[in-house]
């Protein structure tokens, strides 16, 4: 640590009385504590809260080609979001099956889902899992993200935002939903 | 002592000169949170929409980028920009007003500008609205600057309505934009259950 020259002060004894040599060293302890302080504080202050991006990769709307395949309704997941952070899904065509309720929507519960129906649809189809996220006009923003987190996070990559229908949209309004 | 002392202060400038300021958001936009693996958000050739309260803003990264733009967008509505005015744009991180109210912001000094309540840039979902034309004018800009296609980027409140964003995102994919970075906040993630 910075110490202080004390040894100054010339010959002892005989000739003329000289003053101390005053050291030149300062005590640099409290500024680099201080420079150390403001070094951690950057540095926390920098590397946290990290926004990030997440790509949603929309449908061409215009292109009228025959590229669409077809995809097997019976590994075609389609959830419908209404409000409150609540919403149902099925399997299958509209209005053929049943749609379930989520009664207590979280994004476990959420995840847990697309989880067990991908796991299913892989088993009994060999395919991967269609999904189609159909917002209503009461869904939330965080909601349609949490959706695409959920399906980012089991590894699905078929999946779509399309336009809620009429029907659907009674279904929802039938459970509550909307 | 001198050694150590050097190297922290050394380091402090590095963490000072390396820091990006903050750029305060001109509504509040608390992003939801993602926990899948996702990428980091470039620092060119990058442009987000902020949405928050139902009202729309516009972010250009690069002062080149956005003198271009803004040009563009003078040429396409016949508005007239002086020397000054643009140069305060290309400064500019974020507005969002009509176009005609823009000249009277960019005169405004600082202080005012900074507590001026920003209106939003109109949208709706037809071809023509102005925040399509923004981010047309920011595609060509970019396009023509850096010859490199820019990135849109989303950054919407989580408890925004969806149809905002939705018709947002219609108006867009007119001009053949179809993909779309949305801006989250990242959490751990929940464990899937084996």
């Amino acid at each position: 640590m910075a110490e202080l020259d004390t040894s100054g002060g010339g010959k002892k004894g005989g000739g003329k009385v000289r003053t101390k040599k005053q050291s030149t060293r300062v005590d640099l302890t409290a500024m680099v504590d201080l420079a150390f302080l403001l070094i951690t504080f950057f540095i926390f202050t920098t590397t946290l809260q990290k926004p990030k991006a997440m790509s949603l990769v929309m449908p061409d709307k215009d292109q009228k080609t025959n590229q669409q395949l077809p995809v097997a309704a019976s590994r075609t997941l389609t959830l419908l979001l209404g409000q409150n952070h609540k919403f149902e899904w099925y399997i299958g065509e509209t209005g053929k099956t049943a749609p379930t309720v989520e009664p207590n929507y979280s994004k476990k519960n959420l995840l847990d889902l697309l989880f067990d129906k991908d796991k299913e649809i892989k088993a009994s189809t060999g395919k991967d899992m269609f999904v189609i996220i159909k917002p209503s006009d009461k869904a939330k923003y965080s909601d349609v993200v949490a959706v695409m987190d959920g399906l980012n996070v089991i590894g699905n990559q078929q999946r779509g935002i399309v336009d809620i229908t009429a029907v659907e949209l009674e279904l929802l309004k039938r459970d509550g939903l909307y | 002592m001198t050694a150590m002392c050097d190297v922290a202060f050394l380091l402090l400038t590095f963490f000072i000169l390396s820091a990006k300021p903050k750029v305060a958001d001109p509504v509040k936009a608390e992003v939801p949170s993602a926990s899948a693996e996702l990428k980091s958000i470039p620092e060119t050739d990058f442009a987000i929409i902020t949405v928050g309260e139902g009202k729309a803003f516009f972010t250009i990264e690069g002062d080149d980028v956005r003198r271009g733009t803004l040009e563009a967008m003078a040429a396409t509505y016949g508005g007239k920009f002086t020397p000054e005015q643009t140069k305060t744009f290309a400064h500019l991180d974020n507005f969002g007003m009509p176009l005609n109210l823009l000249p009277g912001y960019l005169d405004l000094p600082q202080a005012q500008a900074a507590a001026y309540k920003q209106p939003g840039i109109p949208f709706d979902t037809t071809e023509n609205n102005e925040l399509a034309h923004w981010v047309l004018q920011a595609r060509k800009a970019n396009a023509g600057l850096h010859n490199k296609e820019i990135q849109i980027a989303i950054k919407a409140d989580a408890q925004t309505d969806y149809p905002v964003v939705n018709t947002i995102i219609k108006s867009l994919g007119k001009q053949k934009l179809d993909k779309f970075e949305l801006i989250t906040s990242a959490k751990t993630a929940p464990a899937l259950k084996k």
